[in-house]
């Protein structure tokens, strides 16, 4: 049976976020590598989605049809996604430990060959929502109600894909799929506003058609709301513009290094130590 | 230009006494509607030139199942790949070169990382599109199409064949790259002929040397034959109409057999079957062997004849590899 984990309350869901921020810290520090800031900024849609009551999927049978999906297309945030799975039972402590090493399917980027819990191989930047619409118009043909979210990060709208797909969703009226940008303002080598600046990205879709709402992502509550008022949009495709901070939640700890962005690269076991304290 | 289907005047074959057939893309077409019923998960997703590929056979048949994401080559690979991951077999199309050159990366990370069920099919490859230049030209799709792990790579040499192999293609788990032409081509072929992926196709026997093709180089590799049998010298003809996983087999037993291997295709030197045989041959069977290709340039605009015949695929120019391999 696939139906969504009750619903976590707002208290409950910060306690969640809390707690799979702990484990981002951990398992990229294990690993020596990787992207927790870009990681952080995620969490509380991550959460949302998978403790708040949204998406319904199963342990038992993560490939149900039925099931919803979740593609995250800004895969080198994978450490959000593993750790949530790991919170949420379908992985353990250990498992997650052996993140990025030689062996373990839990692997840099996702690899969906590997893990059943991942809806896409991605890493290449641009593809996800690609792949979100595929199942979403799959779906709708097997006359499925599964609803898809794909993440996307801001700076990964500067791929052309991405803007193919969302021209494409808007003619398909996909009404079952769900688009997040994950706006955390950086990335690899600077600001977004700096590297290639898009501008506001709420008029871009709504000149598509998509239904569109912009929130503070790394509050609980705007987050919850706005997943909430997407899963009542039916006739076309929804988008969430979530404003986030990269590394929120440890952002006085990246303070101290004089580096907001910290772009794939783990904390230092000291710094790692301080995070958790914040963390605790 | 699109919805015609132009007479081959390159008039392959017809030394051997083929009939011209239909062209393959008109084959794969016609095929893939008359496979909808039978496999319902069975969906097309076109980059709007699908009335060229011939996938509007099956999406006006099928309407719900045809999705047409318009001209966004990454996107229609990225859209299949995400029907594939949900149960179904997307048939993408588009010109080959525009599918495999413009959506390498969605290729390789939304299909054959993953091992995805998504059949992509290439129309107007090789030079014989003629007029429409070197722009439109697929010569390097097989090189691009093979180096990726878990690919498989066919190009049928005839309408029939290619109709068997578009359900072979159905009926494979996994990713598959067809290549199409644009022309009309000789029937090699009988209506109720099979095709079997992985297993190359001996349409012509002979002693003396062995002629391997693919395509629409299979025609032209009979009417090589032809004339050399005219010359006292007999070819066997292999269709390697599967360039991934090779028929190692067949590329041992001709070498061995018959101790030449000339190889002749529609396609760059570089990474096409030419190599792909050399290298079997190198490490299993070593014997002389020659090359009938493109080279390594690209062609222009012009008669699909006329191209042949300046890029150097005709009977004449596979006959002079032949009397050059077996003079080595």
């Amino acid at each position: 049976m696939t139906a969504a984990a009750p619903a976590l309350t707002i208290d409950q869901l910060k306690d969640a976020a809390k707690a799979i921020r702990r484990l981002i810290i951990k398992i990229t520090t294990e690993a020596g590598s990787g992207h927790p800031s870009s990681s952080l900024s995620a969490v509380e849609v991550v959460t949302a989605l998978y403790f708040g009551g949204f998406m319904r999927h199963s342990k038992a049978n993560p490939r149900d049809p039925k099931r919803d999906r979740f593609i995250l297309s800004k895969g080198h945030a994978v450490p959000v996604l593993y750790s949530a799975l790991c919170h949420a039972g379908y992985y353990t402590f250990e498992e997650i430990m052996t993140l990025r090493k030689l062996g373990s399917p839990f692997e840099g980027h996702p690899n969906m060959k590997r893990l059943d819990t991942m809806e896409a191989s991605t890493g290449s930047l641009g593809q996800g929502l690609s792949l979100g619409l595929g199942q979403a118009l799959a779906c709708r043909l097997d006359g499925l109600d599964a609803h898809t979210y794909v993440m996307m990060g801001d700076g990964e709208m500067g791929e052309g894909q991405v803007w193919e797909a969302i021209a494409a969703a808007a003619k398909y009226k996909t009404g079952n799929l769900t688009a997040i940008v994950d706006q955390n303002g950086y990335q690899q080598t600077g600001s977004t506003k700096t590297v290639l600046d898009l501008n506001a990205f709420a008029p871009k879709f709504e000149a598509f058609g998509w239904h569109t709402q912009t929130i503070n992502g790394n509050s609980q509550e705007e987050v919850v709301a706005a997943l909430t008022a997407a899963r009542k949009v039916t006739d076309r495709p929804t988008a969430i513009i979530s404003q986030t901070k990269k590394g929120f939640g440890i952002l006085p700890v990246l303070e101290t290094t004089g580096d907001l962005n910290y772009h794939g690269k783990p904390l230092s076991k000291e710094l790692a130590e301080k995070a958790l304290a914040l963390l605790a | 230009m699109a919805g015609t289907t132009p007479t081959s005047n390159a008039n392959i074959g017809a030394l051997s006494g083929l009939k011209l057939g239909k062209a393959t893309r008109d084959a794969f077409g016609t095929a893939l509607k008359d496979l909808g019923a039978e496999f319902p998960n069975v969906v097309t997703v076109d980059g709007d030139v699908g009335n060229s590929t011939r996938t509007e056979v099956f999406a006006k048949a099928f309407p719900e199942r045809g999705f047409n994401v318009g001209i966004a080559e990454s996107n229609m690979v990225g859209v299949a790949g995400g029907l594939a991951a949900a149960g179904k077999i997307p048939v993408v199309s588009s010109f080959a070169v525009f599918l495999l050159a413009n959506a390498y990366d969605q290729i390789r990370m939304s299909v054959a990382y993953p091992g995805m069920n998504v059949k992509l099919v290439g129309s107007h490859a090789g030079i014989s599109i003629g007029e429409d230049g070197a722009s439109q030209m697929a010569i390097e799709d097989f090189a691009v199409a093979a180096a990726l792990p878990g690919m498989t790579v066919i190009c049928p040499a005839d309408a029939n064949s290619t109709k068997a192999a578009t359900r072979a293609m159905i009926e494979h788990n996994g990713p598959v790259y067809m290549r199409c032409g644009r022309i009309e081509v000789p029937e090699i072929y009988p209506a109720d002929t099979k095709f079997v992926i992985g297993k190359a196709n001996q349409v012509r026997d002979g002693k003396d040397l062995t002629i391997i093709a693919t395509g629409l180089m299979v025609g032209i590799a009979i009417d090589a034959a032809t004339l050399l049998a005219k010359d006292g010298i007999t070819a066997r003809v292999l269709d390697m109409h599967t360039i991934k996983p090779l028929d190692e087999a067949a590329i041992i037993k001709a070498a061995s057999e018959t101790g030449r291997i000339v190889v002749a295709e529609e396609h760059l030197m570089a990474g096409g079957l030419g190599s792909a045989v050399a290298s079997v041959v190198v490490k299993n069977k070593p014997v002389p062997m020659e090359f009938v290709n493109v080279g390594d340039t690209y062609a222009e605009s012009g008669d699909p004849a006329g191209l042949l015949q300046k890029y150097g695929l005709t009977a004449e120019a596979v006959v002079a590899a032949a009397k050059k391999v077996r003079s080595r």
